[in-house]
């Protein structure tokens, strides 16, 4: 009876304690940054102003290329305060006014704002019309004004404004309607009511216009003419001299105004420079008295002496940068040149009249993975001592930004990540003595210790700075940031390529950047101007019985951006980052496909297909070739020419032949080819199957015990055309002229195995294909309203496979090899449903095994990624399901699909400027890694079904340990109780 | 049994134009031409649909004024190529061109008939079989002014075609008068190590399909949803509707097993009565033993 009285309790504690392990779908406040990393960025720094005024001093204020426009701290790098324009809003120009509000010119010069530099608030916006397209120029001047009115000067859309820094309101305008008037630079002489706006018309013609600051009056408009013509760029010296190049590049030209009367003076470089080799370019600089030139090998500083007369000041090699003028005190202007020699960059400032007196003389070791220096902002702060102290903020060739001071990196940022063009994901080493880089072990006491904590927390005995300890010891976890492979495969390398050339590898737990190099093939040189990065292919991963191999990605790049450039491959190790090798190829690449064979090193073999349409195999060993050879005749790829509507499906033909024999090369032919009427349709989308997306189950069991089977196929491609009107913004036709048309189409065969038009919707679409079926998004101009539709497709051969017998005895098809040459027996199903959101991508989980439930993960307009369960988009969802099929699973039918907010992965943050999501699987198979990447990078765990193969991550082992121990002595403690008992009952 | 074919197909090819396509409804035509009969007259034959076919392209220009829903017969080929060689004429399609008083022009009634191998072709093909190649087939992209942009390609593996004699597939998807695409392959089954078998008999037996787009299933609106929603769920409350006995059986049964025993009771009620108090009855001498229990 006591034993009985005892476990009772127990019993009931240990129930009331597992029943509280049931996970939920959302987080709770306190899981959130458990599993979960956020990376805010801003991208390449286009310009940096700083501010002047007392508070604004810790801070700079930067517009980059990423149409971002932020505040960041001086000391320490982090944002104060950011904005995202939309994608067409191009900043232009950023400046300050006022002291207290940043000043941005955006959208091609049509959109001017005001904000307020503390906080980040919209002061005002104005928008600035104008009667034709023009370069736009944004002046603010420091002491002019109107009638108490700060102002400030825009050019843009061929018309000068002048806007009041208070309202935003346009105080006078001016158009400039000369049919080719070119506007170079917009000029305010300090002290002066007169306003300059210097340029170019027609090919050989210098114009300057005088206007009166206060009105916009037009003074005085004088033309020059020099009979050579000019490069269009200028470089300004003085408030009334600019220097221009002629139109071959070999004669500067010095341009004086003053007093609106236009005078030549040409200098051919040749004069100055011995051997100029070629031709030069201005560098824009605004440095007074002082400007530079490139030519191939030499960068050329020049100083305008008096009357037009000029003397090469430096001549230099390296590469160099120049920042804008900085004024210090009255009259005199500094600014800052950094040089790169070897692995150190040489920072000088100097004052401008003055080139070899140095302000300051600074050397700094560089790291070699940023490249070169693209910009420099120079700042200065008065010492300690009241001397000046200048600080820069430098932009490299990776666009990551810098502030260097004292000779010293203060902060760095790592702004190349907003800028994500593809992401491969890698294992990391398998654990082993002298493997694992992280001392992150803790000894017992301290394991133990950590779990009386929690078991403190679920008692809920824990004090206020228990539960902060508790809180602060989940999120440190050191678990997640080793640098070695785990046990659920949630410890990964995401392998990222930014549009700068530079690989990053992070660490999904935490992610920190583990190793970072910048791919020498997409370094400018001399032969490849305009390198850009294309994608990334994982290479080599080695078997899991070769653990000591590392694997490899494959980088693939191009010099230029037309297709036939020639392309380079790229392989580097992803444990060290190192670069392997790296080939430069002859041909261009316009396709990669990553065929599925492996050679005996397990590195993939891959087919490029260059702009001549022939097909090159890589890795060009013999092994791979052999490999190739057997597989020849089974191997088939598509193509898509979307401006021009059609769809041709390849396959090999034989080598190639050309007058350079390569045994890695060969002809392709045409197959098939889809020709859409190009008055009717156009392709808007073209989506396939992930390649590496496992399937589990051919069949799907309906209700009343019924067997369908997916018709899964690898070569399926999904396609959305729209009517060529209906391909502008929505909202730009009518219902009537506008459709959408989606195919499925298989890409050996070329045929078309559903085709289905919704009338009246209208683009963009956004799909995903995965398994049998594909989910896609679109507008409906009848309803008004964003649609999803889904289609599901069934193959209906393998449909008599009902019978157990069958199967029993083999009589089945199930095991037969298909072949897409069969006529195919297919039946799809499809249902739309009405979503609010509009949607910047959309991706689904993908997991281990493909067992696990899948949910749609949907990047919305507000940068949030939602995460909906496939079962909403079932196309067999009716109004009343009967009771089986609830007891399948399918919900009710309703019209539009419902958003929960708890859903969100992403839960209260954003990622801004969402453009892809990345989902990888874990080893665990409930478990899916979601990576989500556009100006910010926002990783998570998923677990679409709940993580029904795991204890939770706050599992409380101590606890569990604790009840049994405290059982067994129960045990004992019982037995001997009821012995006692039985003694005595016995002597009695 | 081959003479007939002959003769029919002989008498097809000459009226191809001349007889409206009145009787036979099915899309599908089964053009057969026997190996011998006709040799030669491919030759003769296969050049005469490209004249042929720019007659009924202006024809449909002139019928719409005077009809709104007219119909014209329209004609474009087929044209075949084995592996790598170019493409050469092997058939014709015929079809009635149909517009409509929107404006829209479809295709109805599609005719096929294919020209017969000659004997080069024949070499040809065999060679395709033995290396297992591809044979090739276009038609133009728009039946009315061909080939239109381009012409739409389709292949299949030669392997696959060969049955009884060879077995064709075609379906056309089309969009008003443009042909979209042309999926061609065998009628059935191309099962996977795909077997070298010579055709019985050089001729084709010819499927065609003509396919149009299909509308999409609207959303479902529910524009009077938020009280039908109500309604709906009294419905899904309601549908159950089972027969009394399987609602409350399990009411029922407890009742009926009460019910009998109250009859049974009542029953032996008047047995007792009956019997007399003398004799005590089965029940009462059970009884007694554990009342007397009870009473200890």
């Amino acid at each position: 009876m006591a034993t009985r009285s005892f476990f009772v309790p127990f019993l009931l504690f240990a129930l009331c304690f597992y029943s509280s392990l049931t996970p939920v779908l959302s987080l709770y406040e306190d899981q959130v940054g458990l599993m979960d990393w956020h990376q805010q960025y801003i991208g390449k720094v286009k310009q940096a102003v700083f501010s002047t005024q007392k508070t604004g001093r810790r801070r700079v204020i930067v517009s980059t290329e990423e149409n971002v426009i932020a505040s960041l701290d001086l000391r320490h790098g982090e944002i104060f305060w950011r904005h995202l324009l939309g994608s067409d809003d191009v900043i232009d120009g950023i400046d300050i006014g006022l002291g207290k509000y940043v000043i941005t010119l955006s959208s091609g010069g049509s959109v001017l704002r005001s904000w307020n530099i503390p906080d980040g608030q919209m002061v005002w916006e104005s928008f600035l019309q104008g009667p034709k397209h023009s370069k736009s120029l944004l002046l603010v001047p420091t002491n002019l004004k109107i009638e108490k009115d700060n102002v400030i000067v825009v050019f843009s859309n061929g018309r000068l404004h002048a806007v009041s820094c208070i309202d935003g309101e346009v105080l006078w305008n001016k158009d400039f309607e000369a049919e080719s008037f070119e506007a170079q630079q917009v000029i305010q002489p300090p002290g002066s009511d007169l306003i300059y706006v210097v340029g170019f018309a027609a090919s050989s013609q210098f114009e300057m216009y005088q206007i009166n600051a206060r009105n916009g009056e037009l003074l005085k408009h004088e033309r020059a003419t020099f009979s050579s013509g000019f490069l269009r760029v200028v470089s300004l010296v003085s408030s009334e001299t600019v220097v221009a190049l002629d139109s071959t590049g070999s004669i500067l030209l010095t341009i004086s105004f003053q007093n609106g009367e236009i005078s030549f003076q040409q200098t051919p470089i040749s004069n100055l420079v011995e051997d100029p080799s070629g031709p030069a370019v201005i560098l824009p600089s605004s440095v007074p008295g002082i400007f530079a030139i490139k030519t191939n090998a030499f960068t050329i500083f020049i100083r305008v002496i008096d009357e037009g007369k000029l003397e090469v000041v430096e001549k230099t090699n390296h590469e160099t940068t120049v920042s804008n003028a900085l004024p210090i005190s009255e009259g005199q202007q500094a600014f800052a040149l950094v040089q790169h020699a070897g692995s150190e960059i040489h920072l000088a400032v100097k004052i401008a009249h003055d080139w070899d007196g140095n302000l300051l003389e600074e050397s700094i070791k560089m790291d070699q993975q940023r490249g070169l220096v693209h910009k420099v902002f120079i700042n200065n702060y008065i010492r300690t001592d009241k001397s000046h102290g200048f600080r820069v903020l430098i932009v490299m060739e990776d666009h990551s930004l810098l502030l260097l001071q004292q000779g010293a990196i203060v902060w760095s940022r790592e702004d190349g990540l907003a800028s994500i063009i593809d992401v491969t994901a890698s294992e990391l080493p398998v654990e082993r003595d002298g493997v694992s880089v992280a001392k992150v072990e803790h000894n017992l006491f301290e394991w133990l210790k950590g779990h009386m904590l929690k078991l403190k927390g679920t008692l809920m005995l824990a004090s206020p700075e228990d539960v902060a300890a508790i809180q602060s010891m989940r999120l440190k976890s050191s678990e997640k940031s080793k640098l070695t492979r785990d046990h659920n495969g949630f410890r990964k390398l995401l392998v990222v390529l930014t549009r700068a050339g530079k690989l990053f590898a992070l660490h999904t737990g935490d992610g920190r950047i583990v190793w970072s190099h910048f791919l020498q093939s997409l370094h400018k040189s001399g032969t490849c101007q305009s390198p850009i990065g294309l994608n990334l292919y994982l290479w080599q991963v080695p078997h899991h019985h070769a653990m000591d191999e590392n694997p490899s990605v494959l980088v693939i790049s191009r010099c230029g951006p037309s297709s036939d450039a020639p392309a380079v491959l790229s392989f580097v190790d992803t444990y060290t980052g190192k670069e392997l090798n790296s080939l430069s190829l002859v041909h261009g690449v316009v396709q990669v496909i990553p065929l599925p064979y492996t050679d005996s090193t397990e590195q993939r073999l891959h087919l490029l297909i260059d702009s001549d349409k022939h097909a090159h195999l890589y890795p060009t060993t013999s092994e791979a070739l052999r490999i190739f050879k057997r597989e020849f005749s089974n191997i088939y790829w598509y193509s898509v020419e979307d401006h021009n509507g059609i769809i041709k499906g390849h396959a090999l033909k034989c080598k190639c032949t050309g007058e350079v024999a390569d045994e890695f090369c060969f002809d392709t032919r045409d197959l098939w080819s889809v020709v859409f009427p190009s008055e009717s349709e156009k392709i808007i989308a073209t989506v396939t199957r992930k390649l590496n997306e496992v399937v589990h189950t051919q069949a799907k069991v309906v209700a009343d015990q019924d067997v369908m089977y997916k018709y899964i196929s690898r070569n399926l491609l999904f396609v959305a055309t729209v009517a060529p009107k209906g391909s502008g913004e929505i909202g730009s036709v009518t219902p009537e002229e506008s459709w959408l048309v989606a195919y499925l189409i298989d890409t050996v065969t070329g045929r078309i195995l559903h085709r289905v038009t919704h009338h009246g919707a209208q683009g963009p679409v956004h799909a995903v294909f995965s398994e049998n079926w594909v989910v896609y998004h679109y507008f409906n101009l009848r309803a008004h309203r964003y649609e999803m539709s889904v289609i599901e497709i069934y193959d209906q051969s393998r449909a008599d496979n009902k019978d157990v017998w069958k199967l029993v005895l083999g009589k089945h098809n199930l095991t037969s090899p298909i072949s897409l040459f069969s006529r195919p027996e297919v039946i799809t199903k499809s249902q739309s449903y009405f979503f609010t959101h509009s949607v910047k991508a959309i991706a689904v989980t993908s997991t281990a095994k493909g067992i696990t439930s899948k949910q749609l993960l949907i990047g919305t307009i507000g940068d949030q990624v939602l995460a909906l369960d496939k079962r909403f988009l079932d196309p067999r969802r009716s109004v009343n399901p009967t009771q089986a099929e609830k007891e399948e699973g399918i919900i009710p039918l309703t019209d539009s699909l419902p958003i929960i907010p708890q859903s969100y992965v992403t839960h209260a943050l954003r990622v801004e400027g969402l453009r892809g999501i990345v989902t990888v699987p874990a080893k665990l198979e409930s478990t899916t890694l979601v990576f989500a990447h556009g100006v910010d990078l926002f990783f998570t765990q998923l677990a679409p079904s709940k993580t029904y193969d795991s204890l939770t991550e706050d599992f409380s082992y101590a606890l569990l340990l604790l009840t049994i121990v405290a059982l067994v002595a129960a045990i004992f403690v019982t037995w001997r109780l009821s012995e006692r008992k039985e003694l005595q009952d016995k002597w009695r | 049994m081959k003479s007939v074919k002959v003769i029919v197909s002989f008498v097809f090819t000459l009226s191809l134009l001349s007889f409206p396509s009145s009787g036979f409804q099915s899309d599908e035509l089964l053009v057969d031409d026997e190996e011998f009969g006709l040799e030669g007259s491919p030759q003769p034959r296969s050049p005469e649909p490209i004249p042929t076919r720019s007659p009924p392209v202006t024809a449909p220009t002139r019928k719409r004024h005077s009809d709104l829903d007219s119909d014209s017969k329209i004609q474009f080929s087929l044209e075949h190529a084995f592996g790598d060689s170019d493409f050469s004429p092997a058939g014709t399609f015929s079809a009635r061109l149909k517009t409509w008083s929107h404006g829209g022009q479809t295709l109805t009634k599609l005719r096929f008939s294919r020209n017969s191998f000659t004997d080069e072709d024949k070499e040809k093909f065999k060679n395709l079989l033995e290396n297992d190649d591809f044979y090739r087939i276009r038609i133009p992209s728009n039946v009315l002014s061909p080939p239109g942009r381009d012409f739409v390609i389709s292949s299949v593996k030669a392997r696959c075609l060969p049955r009884e004699g060879l077995d064709e597939h075609f379906v056309i998807h089309m969009e008003g008068v443009n042909v979209l695409a042309v999926n061609y392959g065998s009628p059935g089954s191309c099962p996977y190590p795909r077997n070298l078998k010579l055709p019985a008999k050089w001729s084709f037996s010819s499927h065609t399909v003509l396919k149009n787009s299909e509308q999409a299933p609207r959303a479902p609106v529910f524009s009077e949803e938020i009280l039908g929603g109500e309604n709906a769920e009294g419905e899904v409350v309601q549908p159950p509707e089972r027969s009394f006995w399987a609602k409350y059986w399990m009411y029922l049964i407890p009742l009926g097993l009460i019910v009998m025993n109250a009859i049974t009771q009542a029953m032996n009620m008047p047995e007792e009565q009956a019997s007399g108090q003398g004799q005590p009855s089965a029940g009462a001498v059970q009884r007694g033993p554990s009342s007397a229990a009870r009473r200890r």
